[in-house]
This record gives structure tokens, sequence and C-alpha cells, in this order.
């Protein structure tokens, strides 16, 4: 048995600084992600989680900072180690990001042709395990355009954990979803976090599956975490802002249409 | 005044900015294709995109062309009599210049556009991203094909618009006007030299590789373009602005080829 010390951190994010032209989306953001257990990131609408996964993911530059992802520092990386990194991780993103040209069964075959040698009778069987993971067995057939919401989400996580990959990153899982396909979502991580051992980031809006399923929660507020912790201690977190997030009250909205009213007018003047 | 200097300013550096990205791709393709793993099948498909499914477009707009070439110079080698040098006019046009050209403005208009709206679509919905995360390099996946199926399908493409061009002047010439088959023939054989032919292939190949990459970066990088945070929109625009600019890429060099060759 190896069971992976809690102390381990998956991945190592110091003083992060991310600029969108003159825009500071993402200001001195430091976060670890201990190895094996499931990490949630929350936060507002725009606060910047999109931007810190694609960092993390080496799709986006940052200004500043690093970020270390197994013992691998990101910043700077060789091709070739981004290349060994990435097959390490599995990526759903918020919009499935299915190739529309091929079908469900293909798009999660895709990386098995791509790095593996297997033949036609094993890449099948893998994916028909994944694809009854995520319950997707009866629509293999099915072209991207075909698929409704909650199956683009489920052929993309299928997908994302085809290679059986240590990391794997979940872009909003379950907005748009219904609350029962929503729930068999959040069983399916919990379910790859035991039997798979992975180390899950899972980016989320919503309250309910986040308490559900997180170890650890990271909540960010205008680009700068505001509150790291088990989700006992960001329940009893003192920040009003996380407070608020949680209480998600109506008057961040009118606060915002409020904002948005004045920019508004203050344009047209 | 001084906006409109300004914007001036901006075009010309966007516009360094656009054509050395697209010549880093072809850079970046080049490398990716020396490299294995090499496909064969990928490469394959696009050929039948670019190239077979081009194909009766090119036969109906090369017999037209040559048909038309056939009556023009027909009517005015009459005026001089020299109607023997019709072939020689026809193939000679077809060969070095019209060929060529038609035929790429052909394949810019029906696959270039489909391969910028393709990319573009798949950059804005995070498909090219999930390539790159899937440890798949899209510059080999989706755009080394395109780039080397365009290499391939272009002369050949042109070789079948020459041909029939030369049948529609055949046509003209001596079934409609009656000049006679063997002067037709023998004027044409005489005329066109290795070097002709040479040159049409030149430019085949080049306008090949130069619309498919141009289409290529427009759609690829097209995020990093105003075009990219405007969604559908955005992707109708790089798609035009991919057949103006690969339009006037294939007639630009065109003109730079032969002025290099002669
Ligand atoms: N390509 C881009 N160019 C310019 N600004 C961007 C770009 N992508 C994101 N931003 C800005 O960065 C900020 C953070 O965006 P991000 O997508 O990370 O938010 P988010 O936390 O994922 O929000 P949501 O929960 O709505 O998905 C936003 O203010 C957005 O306007
Ligand atoms: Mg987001």
């Amino acid at each position: 048995m190896t069971e992976i010390p809690a102390v381990e951190n998956a991945i190592t994010i110091r003083d992060l600084v991310v600029d969108y032209g003159t825009r500071r989306i993402l200001d001195g953001i430091n976060l670890d992600i201990p190895a094996g257990q499931i990490m949630v990131i929350m936060g507002g609408s725009g606060a910047g989680k999109s931007t810190l996964l694609r960092c993390i993911l080496g799709l986006k530059k940052p200004t500043s900072g690093s970020i270390n992802i197994l013992g691998t520092e990101v910043n700077g990386v060789r091709a070739r180690d981004m290349h060994a990194l990435r097959k390490q991780m599995g990526v759903a993103f918020q919009g499935g990001a299915l190739f529309s040209s091929m079908s469900v069964a293909e798009n999660i075959q895709l990386p098995l042709r791509e790095h593996t040698r297997l033949d036609e009778t094993t890449i099948e069987i893998m994916t028909r395990i994944k694809l009854d993971m995520v319950n997707m067995l009866p629509h293999e057939h099915l072209m991207p355009a075909e698929l409704s919401g909650g199956m683009t989400k489920r052929t993309a996580l299928a997908r994302a954990i085809i290679m059986d990959p240590k990391l794997l990153f979940f872009d909003e899982p379950s907005s748009g979803l219904d609350p029962s396909t929503s729930a068999e979502l959040d069983e399916l991580i919990i379910m790859l976090k035991n039997s798979m051992r992975m180390t899950i980031i899972v980016i989320t809006h919503e309250l309910d599956s986040v308490f559900k399923i997180a170890d650890h929660i990271a909540v960010i507020g205008e680009g700068r975490i505001l509150e790291t912790g088990t989700p006992e201690q960001i329940r009893a977190s003192t920040n009003l802002e996380v407070q608020d997030l949680l209480h998600r009250k109506a008057r961040e909205t009118v606060v915002d249409a409020d904002a948005h009213l004045r920019r508004l007018v203050g344009e047209e003047e | 005044m001084l906006k409109k200097l300004e914007n001036i300013g901006t075009y010309t550096l966007t516009g360094l900015e656009q054509t050395g990205r697209t010549f880093n791709l072809l850079l970046l393709v080049l490398w990716e294709l020396a490299r294995p793993p090499y496909r064969f099948y990928t490469i394959v498909r696009q050929i039948y995109f670019i190239g077979a499914r081009s194909l009766s477009l090119i036969v109906i707009s090369g017999v037209t062309i040559g048909m038309v070439l056939g009556l023009q110079f027909y009517s005015i080698l009459e005026r001089f009599g020299s109607v023997n040098l019709l072939g020689a006019g026809v193939a000679l046009s077809v060969i070095r210049e019209l060929g060529p050209v038609m035929t790429a403005l052909m394949v810019v208009g029906r696959a270039g556009s489909a391969i910028t709206a393709e990319l573009g679509i798949m950059r804005i919905t995070e498909q090219v991203d999930a390539l790159e995360c899937m440890a798949i390099s899209p510059n080999k996946y989706l755009v080394a094909p395109k780039v080397i199926a365009g290499l391939i399908s272009v002369p050949l493409l042109t070789a079948v618009f020459d041909s029939v061009a030369l049948f529609g002047g055949y046509f003209v010439g001596v079934v409609m006007f009656g000049v006679a088959e063997g002067s037709y023939m023998n004027g044409m054989i005489d005329a066109v030299e290795w070097e002709d032919v040479r040159l049409g292939l030149v430019k085949s190949v080049i306008f090949g590789v130069l619309i498919t990459l141009i289409c290529c970066a427009k759609g690829f990088y097209m995020h990093l373009t105003k075009a990219g945070s405007q969604g559908a929109e955005g992707v109708s625009f790089v798609t035009t602005d991919a057949v103006v600019l690969s339009s006037i890429a294939v007639l630009f060099s065109d003109f730079l080829i032969g002025a290099i060759f002669s």
C-alpha cells in the first residue's frame, strides 16, 4: 500500500500574477493542492478561476510567479517535459471542447490512439469501460452536436480520464445540469478519487456539490485567494466576501446591475 | 490627422505581426513534419477534402476558361491572319499563368474558407486547447496535414485545369471555328517549352503552400486578434479576411515569381 501522505502537494502555486493587456486578473495567488484529494476552487463569476486553470495547464503564460506540477516547474519548461507532464493530466473544459468531427467514442479514444500502441480490441474495451462510468455507453455513436449539455460534460469527463491521469481538472462540471445529473457527476468524481487516487481540481459555482465533494476549498475573489481550508473551515470563515459567496444573496447581483447601469450611463455622456 | 497616422501605424504593425506569425507557423509545420508519427491517413483525408472535392469545380472552370481563351485568341489572331498560332496562345497562357492562378483562386474559395472557419471554430470552442492538453500538437495534428495536402493537391488540380482548358481551347478553335487540327496541335507542341511547364509547376506548388498556410494561420491564431473575442461573428471575419488575403497573396506572388523566373 502506498498511501500518499497528506502533506505532499501535487501542485504548488507561488505569487502568481496574470495580466490581460493592462488588466490584472490574478494578483499574487499562493495555493497548495494536495495530492490524492479533491480541491474545489470557487469564486464569483469573473473572479479568475478559469484563468488560473489555464495557467496551470500551460495555456496562458503568467506575468510572474511560479507553478510547480508534480515536481516540474511549468514556467520556462522545455516542450518535451511539458509534453510528458500533460500526459499525466486530464482536462474537462467548461464547454466540453469535444472534437465536432468525431463521434463520442472517437473523441474518447483519441488520446489512446495518439499516445499508445494498443490494438483495436483493447482500445475498444477501454473506451467502453470509461463510457460506462459516465453512463454514455448507449450514446457512443452520437456526434457532439447531437448531445445535450449534460451528455457533453460527461463525454468530456470520460475523455479526460481515458489515460488514467494523475491529475484531473474539471471546469464547472455541474453548471447548467439538472440536480440529479449533477449529483451523479459528483458521485463519479468522488469515485475517481477513491478508486483511482487521482488528484482532482474542480471549479464550480454550485454550493451543494462543493460541500459534497471537496476535501479542500480555495475561494478566489478579484484575483486573490480569499480563504483556503477544509469545508468546515470555509463555513466558519470570518471573511465577509466568503460568507457572501456562501449565502449567495441577491444583493450581489443588485450591486452588479447597479454598477453596470452607472457604467452605461457614464459611457453615454 | 494624427489619428489617421496612428491608424496606419497600427495596421502596419498588426500586418507585420500576422505575417510573422504565419511564417512562424510554416517553420513549426516543417519542424513537426520532420518528426514521427507521420500522419498519412490524416493527410490523405485532407487531400480528399482540398483536392478531390474541388475537382468538379476545377474541371468546369478549366473548360470554360479554355473556351473563352480560344474564342478571344481566335478573334484577335484572325485579324492578323495567323490562326495557326491559336494552339500556342491558349497553351502558353494557360500553362504559364491562368492554370496555376485560377486553380489557386478556386481552391481558396472552396477549401480555404472552410479551413479557416474550421480552425477558427476549433479555437473558440477550446478544441485546440483540448488537443494541447492531451499532449497532441495542434500544429502537427491540425495544421501540418492541411498544408501538405495543399502542397500536393494544388499542383495536381492545376494539371487537371491545364489539360481541360487546353481541351476547351481545342474545342472552340478546331471544332467550332474549323482551325486545322494539325496546326493547332503542332503550334502548341512547338511553342510550349519545359521552362513554361516548370514555371507553372513552381507557381502551383508555392500557391498551394501559401493559401493553405494563410487560411490555417487566420483561423488558428484567431484568438490573438480582435476577432478572437467576437465568437461566431469573429469566425466570419477571419474567414473573409483569409479569402481576401490569400487571393491577394496568390496574385502578388504570381507577379513576383514571374518576375524572378523571366
Ligand atoms: N482572453 C481574455 N482576454 C481578456 N480578458 C479576459 C480573457 N479571458 C478572461 N478575461 C478576463 O479575466 C477575468 C477572469 O476571467 P475567468 O474566465 O478566469 O473568470 P471565471 O472565474 O472563470 O468566471 P466564470 O465563473 O464566469 O467562468 C474576467 O474579468 C475576464 O473578463
Ligand atoms: Mg470560468
